[in-house]
């Protein structure tokens, strides 16, 4: 790829002064300027405080000091990531004024890196969605046609990578979150094991199921912020006390005896028909590589939707009663003769928007009286079924793959119905469901009405095995361009200083 | 197809969830939750006899921490981000001595 756009390009030509973190900076706003009225990737920016801080980065880089691995790069967060500057908003008309009292750890990882962080992307409320239509404030359109979602929930950040509006970001993953939007956006989306980033700061949607992953343009710059944000952190009891593996280290080696494992559910005749062409393509080149390519039987594949949205709103539904009119976020003015009662009720029917509301009233339901072991208790039945099916493929090789989604980019629009919006995650949740790891690749276009959309490969390993998940990665894309391809009008004005 | 949720269940729940919903709101939900909960019916189909749930992917249980008083956040700095205050005390309304619910 055009590798001095790339994270890693950036801070070599930041180092040797080829570039200045200030104009940088100021290539990010100038196209966020230009294309983010038509994208809605963003909700807020911090063009001073970025500025300032890339002006102390370029005097530090001046006077020859290292003022960490990420210095001066210009870095988005998703809008459910908290910062001490600025709002944090979730997309929800519940936190439209809130201003975080602290920093989320892996925030403050990349801020301590040297990032600097331009600015909050916008999602699905919450985080609950997979098409970034669920956001209080106007839906986010894929750059590649702007009649299409950018998918979900970490849209903002997926278009806003995938248009070039800055190198890298971070999104939250709690059912596909992070790989379905660079799926559908053309870049690279990670969602780390279970445990691999804290949580701390990042805003509860289902806390057995969230993680905070990086969006970018390549694998290795997907693996390096990775291994800036990862690590344990007390602050997270959830968050494994393990230590984070240099991922660069090795990335470019193909693992030793590689047997790839394709679960023949993965290729479902439901897939958009490019879809599968794509992950057959990505089959036939790993094989051309020296890999072995093992059958995997994967039947519970298809209970994950249903397992996921019994459990992802179970913990919504505790999760977001904190939201109460009390003690943070909107309150609804009360009438005479209401009372506490209505103040909850009134305030976070006003606050939360209808995909938020409807989920609750799942979590809620799911979880109340009588239901409890028909629904919750079955579900995490069928989810301990769902990781000892996962452990045994495990067994039988290093990484599962197949299509991220199966369909690519939607209309805005098209998928008003709830259910049909759920079964977008009927490759990713799993993922979730058992706490394994999951990369998402550029791996081919579908040309849908002379538009090119593109599609995404999923790459799934075992816990806490990222390092072996970017190696394989890696190799298929150091094997094809996808990955440097560019959306319409997307070009050299962006970074043009680069 | 009958519906899974009668409307009287869908009011239970939203009070439950303390959320207001207005009679179109209930009418959608009865309808969209019911079609949700049809598919998740499927689960029904797996044979989960003895499995033990899984509530988290972690094994980590009650980690602990050194009993040491550590930084805390400011008081002003929480209570300057809700809503309504009085003084050092978040202020909501009154509760005692009347009827809390509907």
């Amino acid at each position: 790829m055009d590798d001095n756009q790339s994270i890693l390009g950036l801070v070599e030509a930041l180092k040797h002064r080829e570039i200045s973190a200030v104009q940088l900076v100021q290539d990010c706003f100038e196209g966020i300027e230009q294309l983010d009225e038509k994208l809605h990737c963003f909700h807020e920016t911090y063009p001073h405080r970025a500025l300032q801080a890339a002006e102390s980065i370029d005097g530090a880089l001046e006077a020859g000091d290292e003022p960490g691995p990420l210095a001066g790069v210009p870095i988005a967060l998703k809008d459910n990531i908290v910062t001490s500057f600025g709002h944090t908003t979730c997309s929800s008309r519940i936190l439209e004024d809130f201003n975080s009292p602290y920093t989320s750890t892996a925030a403050q990882r990349l801020i301590d890196a040297g990032a600097i962080v331009i600015g909050k992307t916008n999602c699905d409320e919450f985080a609950m969605g997979s098409s970034t239509e669920h956001c209080a404030f106007g839906e986010v359109c894929n750059p590649w046609d702007l009649t299409r979602v950018p998918g979900g929930s970490s849209g903002g950040s997926a278009a806003a990578v995938a248009a070039r509006l800055c190198p890298g970001a971070l999104g939250s993953d709690t059912g596909g979150s992070i790989r379905q939007p660079a799926s559908l956006c053309g870049v690279v989306g990670v969602k780390p094991s279970y445990g691999r980033v804290s949580r701390f700061g990042l805003v509860a949607f289902g806390s057995s199921l969230d993680q905070i992953g990086p969006l970018a343009r390549c694998v290795k710059d997907a693996a390096w912020l990775l291994r800036i944000i990862a690590g344990p952190d007390r602050r997270d009891s959830t968050c494994a006390d393990l230590a984070v593996p240099d991922y660069l280290n090795g990335i470019d080696q193909p693992p030793e005896n590689l047997r790839i494992g394709v679960p023949k559910q993965y290729l479902s005749d439901k897939n958009e028909p490019a879809v599968n062409e794509a992950v057959y393509s990505a089959i036939e080149l790993y094989r051309d590589l020296g890999a072995e390519i093992v059958d995997i039987d994967l039947p519970l594949t298809e209970y994950g939707v249903a397992t996921y949205y019994v459990i992802a709103p179970a913990e919504a539904s505790s999760n977001l009663a904190r939201y109460d009119g009390i003690r943070y976020g909107r309150r609804a003015p009360l009438e005479p003769g209401e009372d506490l009662f209505d103040l909850y009720a009134k305030s976070r029917a006003e606050g939360f928007g209808p995909e938020v509301k409807r989920r609750i009233m799942l979590g809620t339901y799911v979880l109340s009286a009588g239901y409890y072991d028909a629904y919750y208790k079955r579900a995490l039945q069928v989810r301990r079924l769902i990781k000892q099916e996962f452990d045994a493929a495990f067994e039988k090789c290093h990484a599962l793959l197949g299509p991220t989604s199966p369909a690519p980019a939607f209309e805005i629009g098209a998928k008003a119905d709830p259910l049909s919006m759920y079964l977008c995650d009927v490759y990713t949740a799993n993922t979730n469901i058992a706490g394994i790891c999951g990369i998402s690749i550029p791996a081919g276009f579908a040309k849908v009405d002379g538009k090119h959309l593109p599609i995404g490969l999923q790459i799934q390993c075992k816990a806490f095995d990222e390092a072996t998940m970017f190696r394989i990665a890696r190799m298929f894309e150091a094997s094809t361009d996808y990955h440097t391809k560019r959306p319409p009008g997307i070009g050299d004005a962006v970074m043009r200083g680069v | 197809m009958a519906e899974r949720l009668s409307l009287d269940e869908v009011r239970h729940v939203a009070k439950l969830a303390r959320l207001r919903l207005t009679n179109e709101e209930l009418e959608q939900y009865r309808s969209q939750l019911s079609a949700v909960l049809e598919h998740i019916a499927k689960l029904n189909e797996v044979d989960v006899a003895g499995v033990e749930p899984m509530a988290h992917p972690s094994d980590v249980t009650n980690r602990l921490d050194e009993d040491v008083v550590g930084e805390s956040m400011p008081v002003e700095q929480l209570l300057a981000i809700a809503p309504a205050v009085e003084g050092q005390f978040l202020a909501v309304p009154k509760v005692l001595g009347e009827e809390t619910g509907p």
